[in-house]
């Protein structure tokens, strides 16, 4: 499960809307970093004991893009799962979505995330997600160790320490950035897939603004698309009913947690002291923290 | 979910390793306190483990009314789904109106599990908690809810939020966010010892080998931190951090960035996802002051920061500014200390 988000060292203030959610339209979009790291973990499984890699992503269109770049390191099979009504949805929301998502799939023995997402930054989805799909969960992966189709082991990097366990199959692991290094794209990937797009990209490039229900933009919009899925090039999309999810569960309905009012912080600059930044500067500053006791 | 319950106590999950309690449910009773007193209710906490009956003392030093034990062979170790399952049937049967954890390994392991399985929600490393009123677009007023604070993505910006019926209200909070309270020994608790039934086929994952280390720093006990941020520029240029809290004996952090760009151990962080600290000098080179980081430390007593940019949100924030480039600025200030008399 892989999420494309804001690129959080490139914030400006301007990214919030009035009702406390986040302007993602506003800000440069990559692949979340541990996503990269989780997606690296699927290709490693793939390569030692077979199997399909299947990236997921619910998003606007242009999450269509980490889809792609799924597929130039890999993936076997994209989806994008897009719908207005799952907006708004918190991390418990998302996760039922994601889990109606992942119970369309025929067979899943292991499912990856990321830890956390770097706007976020809850690392709540991952757990919320399997306990969804009643899948035991190892959270905080760094390696894993041996692989059969009943159990895995697994190293996980806890911070203060690490551990070995053992899980049944099927699992879901969330993964951390000292796992692994994501492998690069791959050129001939990227040959075979620069062309691939998702129907909502489609209806973005041929429509703009415009109403795609336009009889003569429909047309063009419906033959792109009928071309695109002749040469195998159209993302798969679901949207909510495709899933079959309820939606009481989705969107902001779906949430239990709601903004109750965002603030923004005004630093009262109470007037620092300023020292200037020399040698005579540095010693009126010692000087300074040594006769109002700070220090020694 | 349970039902919206006001006599519902203020709980706080006690999380145990090898028969030691961690900080941050001692630091979550002082909070705790408050919130049950605000609301009129009990404030309790639950302890699962095994051989864990001591603790109910210390916990009830720390402020607890009600300490619930849950004691089995099979829950010596945390295991997400078995702590899960016996912490979802407690809440099931004793309705607390709010529950927080710690934003540890194991709370943001457990909370979120507990969370889906209840269909409630939950807010993750929030930097305060209180109650109050919220009232909706139609008119609808919901009282005495736990305001869930916490710095939000995307600029200088607190969000407040709220959970008015998807209960029980649940929460993480990072370590030393809320002050330690002081043990008094004369407050007691009521200790219920609760029953479960566990088997092994209950533990899907089952642990071979664990290792634990101390932390490489001990951010909360330190009198001065000297920390860098991006601005540093470079791993390298670290070092000139480290030089200078050796020359003052401090203790290094660093800023949420710094760590993500590699210049430093995640340990060292300083910020909302990382250590929350009060000391007595607090020294930010490079540290632009996001919200998120003036969270972890803006309650230092002296606060010095060196940035180049005048317009650093940190020089808002500090004591004494400096502005300047720090490789230039650092040198000089080790170079007065050495001077001292």
């Amino acid at each position: 499960m892989i999420k494309q988000v804001p690129d959080t060292k490139a914030v400006t203030a301007k990214a919030m809307k009035e009702d406390g959610t986040v302007n993602r339209a506003a800000l440069p979009a990559i692949f979340n970093p541990e996503d990269l790291n989780a997606l690296e973990t699927a290709l490693e499984i793939k390569d030692q004991y077979g199997g399909t890699v299947t990236a997921i992503t619910m998003g606007p269109p242009n999450a269509c893009e980490i889809l792609r770049e799924s597929l130039y390191r890999g993936a076997d099979r994209v989806i994008l799962i897009s719908d207005r009504r799952a907006a708004a949805s918190d991390t418990l929301a998302t996760s039922y979505i994601l889990g109606c998502a992942a119970r369309n799939l025929p067979h899943v023995d292991v499912v990856l995330c990321g830890r956390q997402a770097i706007d976020g930054d809850t690392a709540q989805v991952g757990p919320q997600l399997a306990e969804k799909l009643g899948l035991p969960q190892v959270t905080y992966l760094e390696k894993l160790m041996e692989m059969t189709n009943k159990h895995v082991v697994a190293k996980r990097n806890l911070g203060n320490g690490w551990e070995m366990v053992r899980s049944k199959l099927p699992v879901l692991m969330t993964v951390v950035d000292s796992a692994n290094i994501p492998r690069p794209p791959a050129a001939k990937l990227m040959m075979k897939y620069k062309k691939v797009r998702g129907a909502v990209e489609v209806v973005r490039e041929i429509a703009g603004e415009k109403d795609p229900n336009d009889p003569a933009l429909k047309a063009q919009i419906d033959q792109r698309i009928k071309e695109l899925k002749q040469k195998c090039l159209l993302i798969e999309q679901w949207n909510l009913d495709d899933i079959k999810a309820d939606l009481q569960w989705c969107g902001r309905d779906g949430s239990p947690t709601k903004v109750h009012r965002i603030q923004s912080v005004v630093l009262k600059g109470t007037g620092h002291k300023q020292f200037a930044p020399t040698q005579e500067g540095m010693k009126d500053l010692i000087h300074n923290l040594i006769e109002e006791r700070t220090l020694g | 979910m349970i039902r919206v319950n006001r006599e519902g106590s203020v709980w706080i999950f006690a999380e145990q390793e090898l028969g030691q309690l961690s900080d941050v449910p001692l630091e979550l009773l002082s909070k705790g306190r408050e919130l049950a007193d605000k609301l009129g209710v009990r404030l309790g906490t639950f302890l699962l483990g095994q051989g864990i009956g001591e603790l109910a003392g210390k916990l009830t030093a720390y402020g607890a009314d009600d300490v619930i034990c849950v004691e089995h062979p099979l829950l010596k170790d945390y295991q997400t789904t078995s702590y899960a399952r016996v912490i979802c049937d407690l809440i099931q049967k004793y309705e607390p109106q709010i529950v927080l954890y710690g934003a540890t390994a194991m709370g943001r392991d457990l909370a979120p599990r507990i969370a889906s399985e209840m269909k409630a929600g939950l807010t993750a490393d929030c930097t305060d908690l209180q109650i109050g009123d919220h009232e909706e677009k139609d008119g609808t007023v919901h009282k005495n809810l736990l305001f869930q604070i916490r710095p939000a993505f995307g600029g200088n910006i607190i969000a407040t939020i709220i959970n008015y019926d998807r209960w029980p209200q649940m929460a993480t909070v990072r370590e030393g966010v809320m002050r330690m309270p002081e043990p008094n020994t004369s407050h007691k608790g009521k200790i219920v010892n609760e029953k479960v039934n566990i088997s092994p086929e209950d533990l899907a994952v089952t642990i071979l080998e664990k290792h634990r280390q101390a932390k490489k720093v001990n951010l909360k006990a330190a009198r001065i931190i000297v920390a860098g941020g991006a601005g540093v520029g470079s791993k390298d240029n670290f070092k000139l951090v480290w030089d200078l809290a050796n020359a003052l004996g401090a203790a290094v952090g660093a800023s949420r960035a710094a760590v993500d760009l590699g210049f430093c151990d995640r340990d060292h962080q300083v910020g909302q996802t990382g250590t929350t600290v009060r000391p007595a000098l607090y020294i930010a080179c490079g540290i632009s002051g996001t919200v998120q980081h003036r969270a972890g430390m803006q309650e230092s007593a002296k606060i010095v920061a060196i940035n180049s940019d005048p317009n650093a949100p940190i020089l808002q924030l500090a004591h004494y500014g400096i502005v300047g480039d720090m490789n230039v600025v650092i040198p000089k200030m080790i170079k007065a200390l050495k001077e001292r008399s």
